[in-house]
């Protein structure tokens, strides 16, 4: 019932004095209610639930989750590296604290 | 689709299940707040990519299943009554009450319209002046703004042939039941993503630190998920109890301003029954004294209807987290999508209707329920 979902906002215009706005869900477009998001422009995405649009989209906060992954996947990397011992070809360690 | 292909990668997912693999030390018990979530949990099947021990119980958080046998009623004999045209979302139309469906009225001749949007109703009201138009509106904090936004509009236009059902239910009061029941055992939740769009998560920090329970925002993809229990799954293993947003692509922490302003604008807060749980206080919204010229209720002088629920449905149950579908005798036998018994099975977002869409009745009895647990 909850359901929200990103849609690309392509037009926007004033009905009765209300912000609405043409949305692009994945090549289907539907009129959207674009009130309680003033400030989105074409070409943003906004999260739309029954024809209103609850929010726009932070785009930056959408890679954090595979950012974070990526990062996992380096530790895991070093972690296979440490495994096998340090490569021969850049000689014995040093500085390290014994 | 952009902002939702990325979250149902398979190779992503993988590289979350075995991030929580490496924290978890220990068995847990966590329950998602909205039907939207079980419905993902159920359909991908990420409680079965899970460690062992890491049980998921499902939450309250579907509107349609926790609308009142009442309120069903009640929108049943509006939208019997002649020259009404009777708007609602098309989920609410199979929901069984005392005296039948919605569909079956419609079926019957009654002119009952399926609205994508409440705003819809606004503009039939508008192209309709000799007829009354009244829409059911239901829906959880979500919801609010655009049922609002009907309210407003209409106001604004001087529209007087159109009306609302108000049937609104608010998440914190219910999570604050579940938790304060003697027999809880969630132990952290998968926060509302939805809902927090538009309230925000200042409502969640209290319930946190009374109960010592974490909350994790979390959206409703496969990736989403699995990110919000990988958070909840961290802050336990390490003893915190916080509120933590898993979903900031959506969720700013002090929700939408504008949603926020209109739904205090239009409505209060009020008790509420849900069905299968019962009244919950505070835990409903309905309409403002100053807009009471929309109020479905009053313009139609609907009486107070008695109603009686089945014995057998466990549902009361399982909204709370106490028990699970396959746990109910009357499950996937007497108790069907077509033929439901109670709250859980009347929505597609209910646990039991979940649990049927994708077979689980299927499969072998769960031990504890062979053993009599």
């Amino acid at each position: 019932m909850c359901l929200g979902i990103p849609g690309r906002v392509v037009e926007t215009w004033r009905d009765h004095e209300i912000l609405m706005g043409k949305v692009d869900f994945g090549g289907v477009l539907k009129r959207v209610c674009l009130e309680h998001v003033p400030q989105v422009q074409p070409g943003e995405y906004v999260l739309v639930h029954v024809g209103f649009a609850l929010s726009q989209i932070d785009e930056a906060e959408a890679h954090k989750v595979f950012a974070f992954l990526e990062g996992m996947d380096q530790l895991d990397e070093l972690a296979v590296n440490s495994a096998m011992g340090p490569d021969p070809d850049e000689g014995p360690a040093e500085g390290k604290a014994s | 689709m952009k902002f939702l292909d990325e979250y149902r990668d398979g190779a992503t997912a993988q590289k979350l299940v075995r991030a929580i693999e490496q924290i978890t030390t220990r068995p847990w018990t966590i329950m998602e707040v909205c039907g939207g979530q079980t419905h993902t949990i159920v359909k991908y099947g990420i409680d079965e990519m899970l460690p062992k021990g890491i049980e998921l119980v499902h939450g309250p958080g579907c509107p349609v299943c926790v609308t009142s046998l009442e309120m069903i009623d009640r929108a049943h004999a509006i939208a019997s009554k002649p020259g009404v045209i009777f708007c609602s979302f098309g989920d609410m139309l199979r929901v069984p009450g005392s005296r039948g469906d919605l569909l079956q009225l419609k079926s019957q001749g009654c002119d009952i319209r399926i609205l994508y949007s409440p705003l819809d109703a606004v503009s039939i009201a508008a192209a309709n002046p000799d007829r009354q138009v009244v829409f059911f509106a239901i829906g959880f904090e979500t919801t609010s703004p655009p049922n609002a936004m009907a309210v407003a509009m209409a106001a604004r236009r001087g529209l007087t042939n159109f009306s609302v059902l108000v049937s609104h239910v608010l998440v914190p009061p219910a999570m604050t039941a579940i938790l304060a029941a003697p027999d809880n055992r969630v132990q952290a939740f998968l926060g509302p993503g939805h809902v927090c769009t538009v309230v925000g998560n200042s409502e969640y920090p209290p319930i946190a630190r009374q109960f010592r329970v974490p909350i994790v925002i979390t959206g409703f993809e496969p990736v989403d998920m699995l990110e919000g229990l990988l958070m909840a799954i961290r802050q336990l293993e390490e003893g915190r109890a916080e509120v933590e947003n898993a979903y900031g692509r959506a969720v700013r922490e002090e929700g939408n301003p504008a949603s926020r302003a209109l739904i205090d604008e239009i409505f209060e807060v009020c008790d509420r029954k849900w069905r299968g749980v019962g009244t919950i206080p505070q835990s409903g919204l309905r309409l403002r004294p100053k807009y009471h010229a929309f109020d479905a209720e009053r313009r139609f002088d609907v009486e107070t209807i008695e109603t009686q629920e089945s014995t057998v449905c466990i549902s009361g149950d399982i909204l709370r987290g106490v028990r699970k579908p396959q746990d109910c005798p009357a499950f996937a036998t007497a108790c069907t999508p077509h033929a439901p018994l109670g709250a859980t099975m009347v929505s597609s977002e209910g646990a039991c209707a979940a649990y049927y869409a994708y077979g689980r009745h299927l499969q072998a009895t769960p031990v504890a329920v062979h053993l009599g647990v």
